[in-house]
């Protein structure tokens, strides 16, 4: 276990120094970021001046040398449109992309695994049928065009609720928050549940899935012919049963909930970190897309390594043949 | 010779009979058939096929052509008829241009993208695999676990940062979603690949002194084909949604050059200002098109599903 242990956290660290060459020459092959900062009078001097400050001027492999050094100290550069430091700027962002990922988690499980439950208990029921169609679309249908059309709707139209933004802060217990004022929910629901709708669909599959495997084994055969009414049987015994693979890509779709918020995020102009890389795509701010595109290199492969690792403990082959 | 082999043929006892690939065919089309929602799903298809690139000789209006926009058409609400002579059935955009032209010409550029990112994808993720799945050792290690973290990453993110990296273009964005999509088919064929490869025909086929690539591509490929049909039906209705997804983002493409994507950024603008048809239209338009090749591919992965083989 040690040895494999070992193995993969070292090709861990490999992987996210190879990512991080990748992700540097790639972004400072995106055009010359002067150009987008200085206004285009300003004179060669200026423009020197502001090269050399950035040192833009260096070769290459000594631009990656300083920021390996500067990333090693904790200093990841300072972002190029707003001036300070992009470790602040990103933790800054994060609080509300936070809100936003987990309101919308808790809608996917709250609606995905009871409408997953029933598709599985009755699955030739119309309604069963109904869930099944919801789910592709929650699938196939691209986020922002439903995101478009519940601000068309609830915004436009109808006028309920504010089409974008992060409403009121409040601070409880030294936690700062929209989620503690009614203005901040009336902002919150809206890209929580247009964010929700993909891991929703994945939510009703799965529970369906695993709904319609258990119900055609043993031990659900022997709870109903002990007399056990439907209820318990699904709540208390299969639900128990079919929770852990249901937990598991929960945990995994964490990391793709980061990156659907991108979309969301734009759609709905909310402050979170999202919204922060798209402008920063946008207005060519090197250090910020720099430093967001290796964080998020460095969640999918601890993401990846917890996963590889906790399946090595429970299951012995995968340590037996995976040293490779 | 062809007389004696005939005779020789003739005096082997009778094998089962194969399957011809005509008869394989209407095995496939009777099953399909089946579900009356996917069969409507692809005369859907078949329908918007022919109206993207027909563009040219259905639309009313050349959008590209900006001599042909009339400024004073501007903003027309649906059903209204402008300079042109016509009647604007879906209304016109800030330009001038006639919304039902802009999204025939709009499906069209998904549509090229879609399918021409899928075909790549396709022959990139199969070299892959199968690479993969025949040599194994330390080639297979290396290859599976690049696709693997990249299967954990989700592709709207790899294809936004290539975008960003490459630029705008139907090239560019051809390029960033095969890169973002081709694990898909390398895992797919590794995985039907490795079930195949330890099969009896493909140890005889290897005992003998056939070249290597004549294995593969012969014997080894047509059986793990299936499967990919599926995965491909499902990833060109994604390619489409992603290409969608990054010109709505703003990185795609620009209006120049409309997709539906940028023709719904574009309408995004005017979300507020009750001129609904810019961004409703072209929508409806994606969501259709993605949506019922979502329905094909679903029926077809039922279809080719061994365990549903009469």
């Amino acid at each position: 276990m040690l040895s494999y242990f070992i193995t993969r956290l070292a090709q861990a660290v490999v992987v996210v120094f190879a990512m991080s060459v990748i992700v540097f020459v790639g972004v400072f092959a995106i055009g010359n970021p002067i150009d987008v900062m200085i206004d285009p009078g300003a004179t060669q001097a200026i423009r020197e001046k502001l090269i050399a400050q950035y040192g833009l001027d260096q070769p290459l492999v000594v631009q990656y040398w300083t920021f390996l050094k500067n990333v090693a100290q904790g200093d990841l550069g300072t972002s190029m449109v707003y001036n300070i430091p992009v470790v602040d700027l990103v933790f800054s962002r994060f609080p509300a992309t936070l809100e936003l990922v987990l309101v919308s988690v808790l809608i996917a499980v709250g609606v995905g695994i009871p409408a997953g439950l029933w598709a599985g208990y009755r699955p030739d029921s119309i309604g069963a049928k109904m869930i099944m169609a919801l789910s592709v679309l929650g699938f196939s249908v691209p986020t922002f065009w439903i995101g478009m059309l519940l601000i068309m709707g609830f915004a436009v139209e109808l006028g309920w609720l504010p089409s974008g933004g992060r409403g009121d802060e409040a601070t409880v217990f030294g936690i700062t928050s929209s989620l503690f004022t009614p203005d901040g929910w009336s902002h919150v629901i809206m890209p929580a549940i247009n964010l929700s709708l993909f891991k929703m669909g994945l939510m009703i599959r799965l529970t369906r899935a695993g709904m319609v495997e258990a119900m055609g084994t043993d031990y659900v055969k022997f709870a109903r012919a002990q007399g056990l009414p439907d209820r318990q049987i699904v709540f208390r015994h299969i639900l128990r049963n079919i929770s852990i693979p249901i937990v598991t890509v929960l945990g995994l779709e964490l990391g793709s909930t980061l990156a659907f918020a991108v979309v969301t995020e734009s759609v709905f102009n909310w402050p979170g970190v999202g919204k922060l890389i798209i402008d920063s795509i946008l207005q060519l701010d090197r250090p910020v897309m720099v430093s967001y595109l290796i964080m998020v290199v460095i969640l999918f492969v601890l993401i990846n390594l917890v996963v590889d690792l906790v399946y090595a403990r429970l299951d012995p082959r995968v340590r037996l043949k995976g040293g490779a | 010779m062809p007389e004696i082999v005939a005779e020789n043929i003739a005096a082997v006892p009778s094998a089962p009979p194969v399957e011809t690939r005509a008869e394989r065919l209407r095995n496939f089309w009777s099953d399909f058939r089946e579900s009356w929602v996917a069969v409507g799903a692809l005369i859907v298809i078949g329908v918007l096929l022919f109206l993207s690139f027909g563009a040219p000789l259905v639309s009313p209006q050349d959008p590209y052509d900006m001599a042909a926009l009339d400024w004073l058409d501007a903003f027309l609400r649906p059903g209204t008829e402008g300079s042109g002579g016509y009647v604007h059935l879906l209304g016109t955009d800030n330009a001038g241009r006639d919304m039902l032209s802009a999204i025939f010409y709009g499906l069209r550029t998904s549509f090229v993208i879609g399918l021409s990112a899928g075909a790549l994808a396709l022959l990139v993720g199969i070299a892959v695999g199968l690479t993969a799945a025949y040599f194994g050792g330390r080639i297979e290690a290396l290859l599976m676990r690049i696709v693997d973290l990249q299967l954990s990453m989700p592709a709207i993110l790899l294809a936004l940062v290539l975008v960003a990296m490459l630029g705008q273009g139907v090239a560019q964005i051809i390029l960033a979603l095969v890169v973002a999509q081709y694990a898909y088919f390398a895992r797919t064929t590794h995985g039907a690949a490795k079930v195949e490869r330890g099969k009896d025909y493909i140890e005889a086929a290897r005992s003998t002194p056939l070249p290597t690539h004549r294995v593969l591509f012969k014997h080894l490929l047509p059986n793990v084909l299936p499967p990919l049909i599926v995965v491909a039906t499902v990833q060109v209705a994604s390619a489409i949604a992603l290409e969608a997804t990054l010109s709505f983002l703003g990185v795609g493409l620009p209006l120049t050059e409309p997709s539906l994507g940028s023709l719904i950024s574009n309408g995004f603008k005017y979300i507020h200002s009750d001129r609904y048809w810019l961004s409703i239209y072209p929508g409806l338009a994606l969501m259709v098109t993605v949506v019922a090749i979502n329905l094909v591919g679903d029926q077809v992965r039922k279809v080719l599903d061994p365990r549903n083989s009469r």
